[in-house]
Order: C-alpha cells, then structure tokens, then sequence
C-alpha cells in the first residue's frame, strides 16, 4: 500500500514535466514557422557577400538525412556553418546507420527530410518512383555541367536529372607498404601482368603471402568482394559490357562476368597469395574489412585492395604517403585496352520539398564553392567536380583519388552493386559471393544463385 | 489484502519441487555455471569498454588477463565528447530515453489498469467479445504498423475528401514515440492486468458497492492496491521494453539530439564504418545502468507479480 501511494505520486509528478515538455515544444514550432515569413532578402556584406544568392531565408529550418556518421558528419556541419550564419538556414543534420530502411519508410510515411544525401543511385531510383523527389532547380542543373557527364547519368532515373552529387571516392586502390616494398625492392605495378608478376615473385620468395583481404562487415559481409568483382569486369571487359550487366542484359553466368570470377579467383582465391598474416582463403570471409590490412603494418601481408575510405581505418601514427608507413597505387586494368579504368561510389543529394530554403541549400551544397570549404575542413574526402581547385587537396590519397576522378579520358563507373536492385546488389550478391570465399563454393553456382535473385 | 496474501505465499507443489531441486549440490553447480556463462558477454563488454581502441583492434577482451592495460579515456570520449568533438557527450541522448520511457511506461500502465477493471468488473454488453478483439490485436506485428502509424501522425486521416483526423504537426517532439509505445503496450498490458483483475475475490467488490463505493471509487481504494505488484511487473516489463527499443524511436523520432534517445545515439557511436567498438562498448555500458536501477527497485514485485498473472489466469 505504501509502495502503491508513492509510485502514484511519482506518477502525478511525471506527468506535470511531460504536459510542459509537450507545451514548449508546440511553443517553439510556433515560432519558428512564423520566423521564415520575416525575412525580406537582406543584403550580405563582408565576408558573407558571397552568400547573397542564397539570402532572403532567415529564421529557416531544412532537415537533411544521411548515412554519414560522426567523425565525416562533423566536418559536413563544419563545412556549410558560415553558410548558415551568414543566410539564416539552419541546417539540421541527421545521420544514421539504417539510412537505407529509414528512408523508404520515413518517405512512405509522409515523414520525408527536406533533403537526403543518398548513396545509391538504386535507392535514388526506389525513391523516385514513389513519386515525392522534387526535381532539383535550374542552378543545380548548372552547376551540375561542371562534373563528368557520367555523373549526371547516375544522378538521373529514366533520363531525367533528380540528384546533384555532392562526394566522391575512389574504389580502384591497392594499399601497400612503400617503405616494405623499397626494402625488398619492389617496383608498384603499372599493368595487370606486373601486379601477377610480382604477386608470383613474393609468394615464391618465401616468407609472407603477398595479399590480405577480408569482407565481413556486419549485416553487410560480402561487399568488398562485390568490389573486387566489379574492379576485374570493369578493366577486363570495359565500360559497355559493365553497364550492360548493371541492368542484366549480360546475366553473372555470361562468358563475360564468368570470366572475370576466374580472374577474381585467381587472384584473391589463390591458396598461395592470400590471406597474408591471418590464415586462409577461408579467413578472407571472417576478417572484417577494417582489420584486414593491419597485417601491412607488421610486413606479415604486402597488398590490400580497398577504397580510399580504407584511409580511415589506419591507426593516428600511421604515415599515409608515398614515402611513409603505407601508400596506395590505383588497380591496374586488367585488359590494357580498357583506358584508366576507375570504379567509384559517390553521394547524390536529392530534395523532398520544394520549399526556396530547401533549394538554396541544394544549390549551395552543387557548387564547387562550397566541396572547396569541405575539403578545406578535413582530409578524406574528395569531389569529382572539376571545377574545383585540385591544389586544396593536402592529403596523398586525396590528391591521387581527385586525380583519377575528374580524369577526363578515365573509364569512369560506379559501384555496380549499389546500381543494382537492393536484392541483388545489397543482398544475393553479398550472399553468394560471401558462400563462395567461406564455403568455396562453384562459379557456376555462385552465378545461378545471384542470376536467379534479381527481381523479374 | 488477506486473501491476495495468503494465495501468493502458500507454495504450489510444483513450487516446491523445483525449489527442492534448485537448492541440492547438482542444482546450485547448474545454476552456477550457467550464471557464470551468462555474465560472460556483459564481462566481455565491461572488459572491452575499458581497453585501447588499438587493442581493441588488435586482440579480443580475454587479454586483459594476461596484459591488464586499462583506461577510462573511452568512458570519457562518449560521456564528454559525444565520440569525435560533438558537445555535450551523451547526456542530451540519456535525458531523451527518460523523457520518452517514463511517459510510455506511465501512459499504458494507467489506460491498460482502467481498462482492465472496465473489462472485468464493470457488465456491459459485448466486454467478453471486445476483450478478445483486444486480446487479438497483440497478433499485430509492430513493424506491420510502421508506416501506416507514421502516415496518421504526419497526414491525418481522411476518407474521401472528409478529414477525420487532422494532421498533427508532432515532427521532432516525443509525442509521436509515446503513443506509437503506448498503442503497442496496450493489448498485453489489458490482458496481463485483466487476468489479474478479474481474479480479485467478488465478496470485495461487492462489499464495496454495499457500502454505496462508485466505479472509481473501487478501482482507486480497492484494485489499484491490490494489484500493485501486477503493476509493477509490467512496469519493468515496458520500460525495459522502450529503454532497449531502437525501432520505434528511429522512425517516430529521428537521430537529431533533440528527441533521438540513447539506443539510437549508440548505433551511431561505432562510426560510418563500424571502427569504434571501445566507444560503442563504453556507450553500451552506460546504457545499462538505469535499467538495473529499475530492475533491482522493483525486483521484489517482479517474480511475484508475473507469478501473480499468469499461475492465477
């Protein structure tokens, strides 16, 4: 009885806070919305001149989703604050690891953010469809010629222009060991025959295995075997065979992709080349992908492939150069017909509202003005609008990636998986290639399994 | 109170015999062991949260046998920092998780009781029928009613062009998390309570109304201490629930520190690349504390209450 009066009288002072909470919070919705009919376009001055475009939304809110977590989140709020000091625009940022299945129901559910950042271009195309991405305004579209035009392809669903990139990241990397490798005197690789030559010259020199590789990641295991895939068909067949079989008309059990699992299985499957510093083929599956190259650092491995976000994942008092700790060379094309062939991700932003605030930032967020405040806030990260000035990048692997990205005569192509449908490109995909590392299972099966997941 | 008393404290037989059980030398290794083995993952974590983000990297936790190097600098990262230079650390996040738990504890905790009195002791036609729709609905899977919810709360609902509901501008305030928790509460706290409820002796009530006591009356001076410990076990039950939830918070609520409880602020804490466990593990161990807290303060009424609930049902 005693316990009951207490826990009632708890409850009586709970609910006081909350009813205030729910008071305040109605209070300050209020205010805000009534705040954006104020401003008249003002007149920017000193260091915000350069803003006026973008004046006349004081007192505004625009919410935007992302996949993009803290520490990357932190430099994008840094990039765009004088921004929002200078206009008004309030930017509120939200970043989130279950990006993907938020964003298709927040939009279903008539909860959409103001502007998502997508990685996708498959999921820019899902959201597309239901019909609620605002077409960008015309100075996007402007600002948009200043990419390769392959960009504006991958922005597009159907051949109409729905999202601006915004970053860009380089996949064809092989992380290596500078100082290792000048030690044992070994040249970096410039065509696909070398980089064999030379796998072959340190799996026989004894020792240690020349390659590590591991593609665990969480719900997500398999996807940089995805990469390594998508790498070998790219430079080995070229740009057109790669967009044909982004749409399926060349199917994984086609000579062509069958070809290239063979290469791939050669390469990274070959008993004697890999896992360098942790075990087996098998391993490959088991090692998360940020561990996997630490074996370079204990010259136990001597070659990793991975993106240029792989930067990231080296310890603080790692030296990233060509001279230092560890280093990276771009992958060369498997087929030296194929001209610099690149493969990248990047990030498009596509907008839910039509509001003028919104489209400020869209705008702003296109230029090559506001990726050079970006790229003056931290390292690690790249655009491939070429309108930005190239000596800004401080950082090697940046300076590397931004060349082969805005590389006019490079056979430029984004990740495969993520073009393809979600049940393929982030789910069979992921599945078959993972059971053929763990499992070993065959090619032909592999391909059967992944041809037969992708939606008629 | 007598009656309630003596049915809870006299032992059933099968109590008895497990108690027999549990208390001989095999029984008390058994449940040793298994205690041992369930702690294991929570040491694991306590022993991860408190090593080098490079030793984390490199080797698993049961090397701090073998080299204990630990440190606190994890523990003040994700309490003062917020992982990587964001102010105020975790506690905008911990303040969220209380003020959207307690409410959509508080909230069914109350409905659910008057409802199940309602269905129990007051007649009215069809109660038996609108019981066992109630008692359905707890079929209705949460993630089912994701969307549908979030399209009432954002767009109102309309028939045709008649508007039934309006649209409730509640983006970005805990409104929307506590009634989606609340909704999703109610059918096993009707039926949890209603069982109990419908248990206490008639005699009672009927005294009661003799005496000239109106619904209300019976409910405030005679249920509701009655079923305290029902009470409070259920309260464990969906706090616990809301504290761990992360779905429902991600979708009513969003990530911002405005409204996004703990549970989200830790899914975000390993990094867009899932690097940092020793923030993650600290986080998560933090996490921890304030349902333990809940836990062992209404402990007591928990084994009885659910005991309560479910042998008397």
């Amino acid at each position: 009885m005693k316990i009951l009066k207490s826990v009632r009288l708890r409850n009586r002072l709970l609910v006081a806070p909350a009813v205030l909470g729910l008071a305040l919070t109605a209070a300050c919705s209020n205010s805000s919305s009534s705040d954006g009919h104020q401003g008249a376009t003002a007149t920017l001055t000193g260091d915000c001149a350069k803003y006026q475009p973008y004046a006349g939304h004081a007192g505004t809110k625009v919410t935007m989703f992302a996949s993009i977590l803290s520490p990357e989140s932190d430099s994008l709020q840094k990039s765009w604050s004088d921004f929002s000091t200078c206009t008004g625009i309030k930017i509120s940022y939200e970043g989130s690891n279950d990006f993907e299945s938020q964003l298709p129901v927040r939009v279903a559910g008539g909860n959409a953010p103001d502007l998502a950042i997508i990685p996708q271009p498959g999921l820019l195309a899902q959201m597309v469809k239901t019909g609620k991405v605002v077409k960008p305004p015309a100075q996007t579209v402007d600002n948009e010629n200043k990419w390769s035009p392959v960009w504006k392809t991958y922005g597009s669903v159907n051949g109409t222009f729905y999202a601006a990139p915004m970053s860009a990241n380089m996949k064809s990397l092989v992380w290596y060991s500078p100082k290792a490798f000048q030690q044992a005197g070994y040249q970096v690789p410039k065509t696909w025959a070398d980089l064999m030559a030379l796998s072959d010259k340190i799996a026989k020199a004894g020792g240690s295995k020349p390659w590590c590789g591991g593609i665990s990641s969480g719900t997500a295991t398999g996807w940089p075997a995805t990469d390594w895939l998508e790498e070998v068909v790219l430079g080995g067949q070229g740009g057109d065979v790669y967009d044909k079989w982004v749409n399926h008309t060349v199917k994984f059990s086609d000579p062509p992709i069958s070809a290239a699992m063979h290469t791939v299985a050669d390469w990274m499957q070959n008993p004697a080349w890999v896992n360098a510093g942790i075990g087996d083929v098998k391993s490959i599956a088991t090692t998360t992908f940020q561990d996997a190259g630490a074996p370079i650092l204990t010259n136990k491995c001597w070659m990793l492939q991975q993106a240029s976000f792989y930067e990231a994942q080296w310890p603080k008092t790692t030296k990233v150069a060509p001279d230092g700790d560890v280093f990276a060379f771009q992958l060369p094309a498997v087929n030296p017909a194929v001209a610099n062939p690149v493969e990248g991700g990047g990030e498009f932003v596509a907008a839910f509202s039509s509001r003028p605030e919104v489209q400020a930032v869209q705008n702003y967020l296109s230029t090559a003005d506001w990726a050079s405040s970006r790229i003056k806030v931290a390292t690690g990260w790249v655009s491939a609008n070429q309108g930005v000035d190239k000596s800004l990048y401080t950082d090697p692997i940046d300076q590397l990636s931004a060349a082969a990205l805005t590389d006019p005569a490079a056979t430029f192509r984004f990740d495969a998986s993520d073009m393809m449908p979600a049940a393929v490109g982030a789910g069979q995909e992921w599945k078959s290639l993972t059971a053929w590392f763990a499992e070993g299972q065959s090619i032909q099966r592999v391909a059967a399994d992944i041809d037969a997941a992708w939606p008629q | 109170m007598s009656t309630q008393t003596s049915s809870v404290t006299v032992p059933l037989p099968a109590v008895k015999a497990v108690r027999r059980s549990f208390s001989s030398p095999l029984g008390s290794l058994f449940v040793v062991v298994v205690t041992v083995l369930w702690t294991l993952p929570t040491f694991g974590l306590l022993a991860t949260s408190l090593r080098h983000q490079q030793d984390v990297a490199d080797s698993g936790w049961w090397n701090v046998f073998t080299h204990p190097e630990l440190v606190l600098s994890n523990y003040h990262t994700v309490l003062f920092e917020g992982g990587f230079g964001v102010s105020g650390g975790l506690m905008p996040y911990l303040v969220n998780s209380l003020a959207i738990s307690v409410p959509a504890t508080v909230f069914p905790l109350v409905l659910a009781s008057m409802a199940a009195y309602a269905l129990a002791w007051v007649r009215f036609r069809g109660s038996d029928t609108l019981f066992f729709v109630i008692f359905a609905l707890q079929v209705v899977p949460l993630q089912m009613a994701l969307i549908p919810l979030l399209q009432l709360f954002s767009g109102g609902a309309h028939l045709g062009s008649f508007t039934v509901l309006p649209s409730f501008d509640l983006a970005g305030t805990y409104l929307p998390v506590w009634l989606a928790h609340t909704m999703f509460a109610l059918p096993l706290a009707i039926f949890l309570l209603h069982n109990f409820i419908s248990q206490l002796p008639r005699d009672l009530m009927e005294a009661a109304v003799v005496d000239g006591a109106s619904h209300f009356r019976i409910f405030r001076s005679i249920v509701l201490p009655l079923c305290a410990p029902a009470l409070a076990s259920f309260a464990i039950f969906q706090f616990l629930w809301v504290w761990n939830d992360l779905l429902v918070a991600l979708t009513f609520a969003g990530g911002t520190p405005d409204v996004a409880p703990m549970t989200v602020r830790l899914a975000q804490l390993s990094g867009s690349f899932g690097g940092r466990w020793e923030l993650l593990t600290a986080g998560a161990f933090l996490s921890i504390i304030i349902p333990l807290i809940v836990f062992f303060s209404l402990q007591r009424y928990f084994v009885r209450g659910l005991l309560a609930g479910s042998v008397k049902g």
